[in-house]
């Protein structure tokens, strides 16, 4: 257990991936406007992380180094066809606002590193807890992005209002430049709590 | 008149980068000098340009008449993939120069984001090869013109004394929120 817990705050503060090792950006402010997308979005990451890891440390004995990257590509693109059609028939809300961004999941660089870096030396099962730590990182600093926007942009938190209702709120944290600024000072707030400690 | 709304909005009012939140890993990573910021700019617009006349095809000729739309995914990331490699390989041997210049930043293409979020971005619009091809073109402006602005910031940004936490990723998100902020202006423009 004592294993497990390490290996989750190395997911989720350590080596968490958005707010240390900046990997997958594009998805982080994309769908951040609220937390229920941001929420969404990691969920669906995670899930094709965990997946992607866990065969392809299944096979990777079988690939060829020199076509890896190719083989691995293929795997997380099945994963996200699946993902994506899975959300198409079950969610379709979540799944038209996030829109693009989910087939963009396989190009999350996240994912792809996660498989060169790990999944391919390593064994099932550790490659299998490295997909879940690093996805609860992802979701984790997705739904405090999303949150952090959506509380300053519409003064609500997955979508109950917290101010009074003729109010408005900051609508530029909810557009894009908002997205920029408030996951650079998240960052900041990151690298100021983890100087602290060392 | 159709294709100028095109090339505008794709540059200025929906900027690929700062608007739609595409190929936001090369915009951070390579964008600290404005030199290589062009290179990779350069690279971006021949991969994107061909990579959407490829896909266009495949989901034309291919994915259409078999039924297989749901293979879009699967086999778009395949074509970018092995065009970057075939780009790879005939620019070395036909062009020895612009290897060299654009060679680097190529590897890195696959995962940008941007290739493959434009290649299905053209299909969802229902463009047209002409008018999927103009709106690749733009768009590669669009990374090109912020990159490059945003590097030239980053080039002068070097010289200021910035807070310690506040240093590399943090500041140059703040930034990019600014330069975001200012391209909100153009909105009312088409």
């Amino acid at each position: 257990m004592t294993h497990f817990m390490k290996e989750l705050y190395r997911g989720l503060i350590k080596e968490n991936p958005i707010f240390v090792l900046l990997l997958g950006m594009c998805p982080t402010l994309g769908v951040t406007g609220s937390a229920m997308n941001a929420l969404g979005m990691g969920l669906a990451s995670m899930t094709v992380l965990i997946a992607s890891n866990f065969v392809i440390a299944s096979i990777k004995n079988l690939i060829p180094d020199k076509v890896r990257i190719p083989a691995f590509i293929v795997v997380i693109a099945a994963f996200v066809t699946i993902i994506d059609l899975s959300m198409a028939a079950y969610l379709p809300d979540l799944h038209s606002q996030l829109g693009l961004f989910i087939p963009l999941i396989v190009v999350n660089c996240l994912i792809l590193g996660r498989a060169e870096a790990f999944a391919s030396k390593q064994g099932i099962g550790a490659s299998v807890l490295d997909g879940i730590v690093m996805g609860l990182g992802f979701t984790f600093a997705l739904v405090l992005l999303g949150a952090a926007r959506e509380m300053l942009g519409a003064g609500a938190i997955f979508g109950f209002k917290f101010i009074p209702e003729s109010a408005d709120g900051m609508l530029l944290f909810i557009m894009p430049p908002g997205a920029f600024i408030v996951l650079g000072f998240l960052i900041a707030l990151v690298n100021k709590m983890t100087a602290k400690k060392a | 008149m159709e294709y100028i709304i095109i090339i505008i909005s794709a540059i200025f009012v929906n900027n690929i980068v700062l608007a739609q939140f595409l190929g936001i890993c090369p915009f951070l990573g390579v964008s600290t000098k404005v030199s290589t910021s062009t290179g990779m700019s350069a690279a971006v617009l021949f991969v994107m340009t061909l990579a959407t006349i490829a896909t266009y095809l495949i989901q034309t000729l291919v994915l259409i008449p078999l039924h297989i739309e749901f293979m879009q995914t699967v086999s778009f990331i395949l074509v970018i993939a092995a065009l970057v490699q075939m780009v790879e390989i005939v620019m070395k041997k036909v062009s020895p120069p612009l290897y060299q210049a654009l060679g680097v930043f190529l590897p890195l293409i696959t995962t940008n984001c941007a290739v493959l979020g434009v290649a299905i971005l053209v299909i969802q619009k229902d463009y047209n090869l002409l008018q999927g091809v103009v709106f690749a073109i733009a768009n590669a402006i669009g990374f090109f013109v912020a990159l490059v602005i945003f590097a030239g910031i980053r080039e002068q940004m070097d010289l200021f004394d910035i807070p310690p936490v506040m240093k590399g990723a943090p500041v140059a998100l703040i930034t990019a929120g600014l330069l975001s902020l200012a391209f909100m202006g153009f909105a009312g423009l088409v």
